[in-house]
């Protein structure tokens, strides 16, 4: 059960939040244009990585605002938080 | 029988207080401070079991939490018995009850045993082999194989104890509260940390508060008494919270603990009454010491498992501990130096000791001189290759061990015997580490896994034998040293300490002890509770399993609600011997949370009965109630399902609300409605996004139907939103969807649509809604609002208006879902229940009646309007569902709307909704149901299901809606409802059913 330091909270205990998958898959701009499979892509396809994962997570129990997070999936050490709309880290 | 072992007087027992408890029926005494097992040996009882699969019979072992054999059902009412609580772990009270498991009739006659002589058709894996085949016989077997499963007995009745969770934030945890654990606790406190002590026993000082030994002694007392000078300074530390009877049952990331309090498992049924009987302690703590110590091995060896079979170290806790001796011709058999404590406890309560077996040559330490001084026949580099005794170990042989150990040599020699102490060394309690995410590494100088310090997953470290070590002067220096680094200290209280203590050199292993036997004719038992022996790990590894996660499941080694703690270690070194393995290499098996068994109750807490869930009630709820409303679940809410009239059944109610709502009025709480509240400049530009039709051009004072998609296509949820303003909107939602839908608008404004100006909030219990529907709502509404104008020009279908009822401000819909004119009114939840009656008292003279959700089904059923999550369920587009007209073609984009032209979406032969009609108009068909086209042609198409079905009363016919494979062809077409005893013949129809020209909206 992890702690999770809520960019407009603080540090908050896991139940207090929901996770939203994948981070980073911006919504087709012009989904019409794409072809199925680039659709699919988008829609379906999801990385799962073992490892260094970047992740939707919301304050569901809080303020209800989503933000992102750098996690290890392997030992779930959260290395950064970041507010939506902000780069992710280049570094872990 | 009747003997009184009691021995000594000693503090840690009060002998002055007698306590009376049923053992089996049976009146016993102890005293208190005793476990059960202490009292039951005492009492010179040794049989208290018998074993799962064998029913052997079997005796108390140990005297700690990894006690496989003493496993008793605690109360005499079967009904709130608490079944499988281990009798060395449980604390005497006045009036307890204990009763064996696992034999019938008795634990001293027990029909069961009968397994133990057929036991080699019964080798590992037999249930497995034998009832495979032939598989249609597997129901029968079941039935067989399910009695004889289980070990005690379910309580029947819900748990009557109150239960307890509590959240602790602290800087440092110590788990465990032996010498290492104190010493860790006493640091910790002494640099000002907040820190807690947990110790799963009643008292602190784990073993060697009892240790009477004047071999062991730090800065020149014994280490006993220096420790109890150790505790008491404990208490001058405010910031140190001690918690004894308090176990840790869970070590999870982040340094997240779950520990179990126990508070009135060991009083009187008067003391226990009305108090909390346990307390889940959830603890966050930055720093973790874990001091769980280690637990003494048993020796694997033929009928190795007889009752008086007892643990070294067990024997002497029951001796210094309890006063209490385990027998009066003691013998013991180890491998390692602990086992002459033992006998040094022994012989100064002046018990005789028979003999000490030893595997090996010879041990210079000084405390076998000692005991050897004593004149005790120590056998060398022997074995013991039998036991006797079915009820009570009455014998042992032992032969001479070979050079290399795997085999024996010589002659044997018998030995009588009442109770025999086994030592196999020493294993680190390394469950909570592993828990956490910690790897191990193996010792091989010791045959133990301990914490790899360089593979710790979060802030904590072990100390003490739980981390290897085991030597008094190692323990106490290696803490300090490894707390220094740990809770970075400079100097201590502890540096300079003078420790005096035995020294253990000489070593000797033999996971499997040899036998003159052949292996197939012993008895060689790993795992006590679950009957396992070494010849099933071999066979195992002869049939192919090779993984330790497989041999464990094959031979359910570990399995039991031990999990293995004395066990485990023996299968690996077994497996490893055999398979010419490395230890290190195999591993372990994986250590799960809990440590020991939880009860359901502790975990859940209070969280239980009407504080299970939320309940979410309506402000007309109580009028519902005093009109013998019947409730239905939607989600967390209660909403009435239907209003029975004089001993009405569901169907005669449903039957004459259905009608009256179509001849005169109905009215409805429809309050439960999501509800969000959407303001802001871009507005109109999200629900155009969200919705598959078009909202630019909708009005003010305008109401419209729309439909949700997923990103996928498949429709999520519907309702209708009213524009009250230029930039402001009330959607609403279905019931069960509510959160749902505010969470994923919430997300795409967040995520996706940062541009976008829009708010939403929640205003589902803000506002409540009362639906007024039938050719009558008109009038009430009117005698209502008198002078609200509600002409079809002013206030045509699909609008609003802002008014007020009373001098309270309302928003009225002219909106309907049952295809009657229909209004619904929207009011500050405080008003409704007002609102609702008057609008009753009102209505009385036009029939007004009010129904509940199965009405409602039933309306819009007639009508053909879908309810999302009953019609639908997740895989349908709005093309699927015949909804085409509501897809707004020309608009650029929406949710889901690039998965409508999917090659799987615009598949002709997806299902389809449509409408039944049975071609018994009587006939009402089961929802669910399924539809096929011919029941000859085997195997049998399924082409769909009934969603919804209702008999109508102002149809007078049965009617369904269903999704059925290519539907939308299908109008006219005759299908199969194929039922246990019948087949039910249908029609494909319309959706629509009542009123297909829409004239009733504006009757």
């Amino acid at each position: 059960m992890f702690l999770i330091n809520c960019p407009y909270c603080g540090e908050r205990d896991q139940t207090e939040f929901s996770c939203g998958g994948e981070a980073h898959l911006e919504r087709p701009k012009q989904p019409t244009e794409l072809s199925d499979d680039q659709w699919a892509e988008y829609l379906f396809m999801r990385k799962n990585i073992k490892g260094i994962q970047y992740e939707r997570w919301n304050h569901t129990h809080g303020c209800r605002k989503w933000f992102n997070i750098v996690r290890d999936t392997s030992n779930d050490k959260i290395h950064a938080v970041y507010k939506i709309g902000e780069k992710p880290p280049v570094k872990i | 029988m009747k003997k009184n072992l009691r021995i000594a007087n000693t503090k840690f027992i009060d002998q002055t207080s007698r306590i009376s408890f049923k053992f089996n029926g049976k009146t016993l005494y102890g005293f208190k401070g005793d476990s059960l097992a202490s009292a039951l040996l005492a009492n010179n009882i040794h049989l208290v079991a018998r074993s799962f699969k064998y029913h052997r019979p079997r005796g108390i072992m140990t005297c700690g939490s990894e006690e496989p054999n003493a496993i008793v059902q605690i109360g005499n009412d079967p009904s709130l018995t608490d079944p499988n609580v281990r009798a060395t772990e449980i604390e005497i009270y006045e009036g307890l009850e204990a009763t064996s498991q696992n034999c019938w009739p008795s634990v001293n006659f027990d029909i069961g045993g009968i397994n133990n002589f057929i036991s080699p058709l019964l080798p590992a894996g037999f249930y497995y082999k034998t009832f495979m085949w032939p598989a249609s016989f597997w129901e029968k077997y079941e039935y067989f194989i399910r009695h004889s499963a289980g070990l005690g007995k379910a309580p029947k009745k819900p748990d009557p104890d109150l239960y307890d969770h509590q959240y602790a934030h602290c800087d440092v945890l110590v788990v465990g509260g032996g010498i290492s654990g104190i010493i860790s606790a006493k640091l910790s406190a002494t640099k000002g940390l907040d820190t807690i002590l947990i110790d799963d026993k009643n008292f602190l000082g784990g073993s060697t508060i009892y240790q009477e030994n004047s071999s062991y002694k730090i800065n020149d007392i014994n280490s006993n008494k220096w420790l109890n000078k150790e505790i008491e300074s404990l208490r001058d530390y405010p910031n140190l919270i001690i918690k004894n009877r308090t176990s840790l049952a869970a070590f999870h990331g982040y340094n997240y603990l779950l520990a179990r309090e126990n508070l009135t498992d060991h009083l009187s049924y008067n003391e226990k009454k009305d108090r909390i009987r346990q307390r889940l302690w959830k603890i966050r703590s930055k720093k973790v010491i874990i001091a769980t110590g280690s637990i003494e091995r048993p020796l694997i060896f033929s009928n190795n498992d007889r009752p008086g079979i007892i643990l070294c170290s067990s024997i002497k806790k029951y001796i210094d501990y309890y006063g209490v001796k385990t027998g009066e011709n003691i013998s013991l058999f180890t491998n390692n130096d602990s086992a002459y404590e033992t006998a040094l406890s022994l012989n100064k309560s002046g018990i005789k000791i028979n003999a000490i077996v030893d595997i090996r040559k010879y041990s210079e330490s000084s405390i076998v001189k000692e005991v050897l001084n004593l004149g005790v026949n120590i056998l060398w580099e022997s074995t013991i290759v039998e036991t006797h005794g079915y009820k009570r170990i009455k014998s042992f042989e032992v032969m001479k061990l070979s050079k290399d150990g795997n085999s024996v040599v010589g002659s044997k020699s018998k030995y009588i015997t009442d109770c025999l102490g086994i030592s196999g060394g020493w294993t680190p309690m390394v469950h909570l580490f592993t828990q956490s995410g910690g790897k191990l590494k193996f010792k091989n100088d010791d045959n133990i896994f301990v914490p790899d310090e360089n593979k710790t997953p979060s802030d904590q470290t072990s100390v003490g034998s739980c981390n290897g070590d085991f030597k008094l002067n190692e323990i106490i220096g290696n803490t300090v040293e490894n707390l220094k680094v740990f809770l970075d200290l400079n100097k201590t209280c502890y540096d300079d300490m003078k420790v005096i203590c035995p020294d253990e050199k000489t070593k000797r292993n033999i996971w499997l002890l040899p036998s003159d036997k052949p292996l197939y004719k012993t008895k060689p038992f790993l795992d006590f509770q679950n009957d396992s022996t070494a010849k099933d790990v071999k066979l195992a590894l002869r049939e192919g399993f090779k993984s330790i996660e497989h041999v464990k499941r094959y031979t359910t080694t570990g399995m039991g609600t031990d999990q293995g703690k004395l066990s485990n270690m023996h299968a690996l070194g077994i497996i490893a011997d055999t398979t010419g393995t490395n230890m290190g290499e195999l591993g372990t098996t994986t250590f799960r949370p809990p440590y020991t068994p939880l009860s359901f109750g502790t975990i859940v807490g209070r969280n239980v009965g009407e504080f299970f869930d939320h309940t979410r009630r309506t402000a007309i709820h109580d009028w519902h109630i005093e009109n013998k409303a019947e409730f239905e679940n939607v989600g967390q809410w209660k909403r009435p399902w239907y209003f029975p009239k004089n001993g009405e059944t569901m169907h005669q109610a449903v039957q004459r609300e259905s009608k009256a709502a179509r001849d005169s009025a109905g009215i409805l709480d429809a309050s439960t409605l999501g509800k969000i509240d959407i303001q802001g400049t871009d507005a109109s530009e999200f629900l155009n996004r969200v919705y598959t039709n078009s909202w630019s051009k909708l009005a003010i004072g305008k109401c419209r139907y729309g439909l949700m998609l997923n990103e996928d296509g498949m429709v999520y949820d519907d309702g209708v939103t009213t524009r009250v303003g230029d930039n402001h909107y009330i959607m609403t939602t279905t019931t069960g969807g509510a959160s749902n839908v505010l969470s994923k608008l919430e997300d795409y404004l967040q995520t996706e649509w940062t541009e976008l100006d829009v708010y939403l909030t929640t205003v589902t219990d803000q506002y409540s809604t009362i639906s007024i529907c039938g050719p009558n709502s008109k009038n009430i509404i009117q005698k209502l609002i008198p002078d609200l104008d509600l002409s079809d020009k002013n206030f045509p279908h699909m609008s609003f208006k802002n008014s007020k009822i009373f001098n309270v401000k309302c928003r009225i819909m002219r909106i309907s879902f049952t295809g009657e004119h229909s209004y619904e009114i929207n009011i500050q939840s405080n008003y409704a229940k007002d609102l609702w009656k008057k609008s009753i008292d009102i209505g009385r003279e036009y029939n007004i009646t009010p129904y509940g959700t199965e009405t409602m089904h039933l309306l819009r059923a007639e009508k053909g309007f879908i309810i999302t999550g009953q019609d639908t369920d997740g895989t349908l587009t709005p093309s699927d569902l015949q909804m085409d007209w509501i897809i707004g073609k020309k608009k650029y984009d929406f949710i889901g709307k690039r998965s409508l032209y999917r090659s799987d979406t615009i598949r002709e032969d997806r299902k389809q909704l449509v409408g039944l009609l049975t071609d018994d108009p009587k006939e009402v068909l089961e929802e669910g149901a399924q539809l096929v086209e011919n029941i000859n042609n085997k195997p049998v198409e399924m082409l769909g299901h009934v969603t919804s079905s209702y008999f109508s009363p102002n149809l007078n016919k049965s009617i369904a809606l269903a999704i059925v494979k290519s539907g939308k062809k299908m109008k006219g077409k005759k299908l199969i409802v194929p039922m246990e005893n019948k087949n039910i013949s249908v029609t494909i129809t319309d959706t629509v059913f009542y009123d297909k020209e829409n004239k009733r909206l504006n009757a």
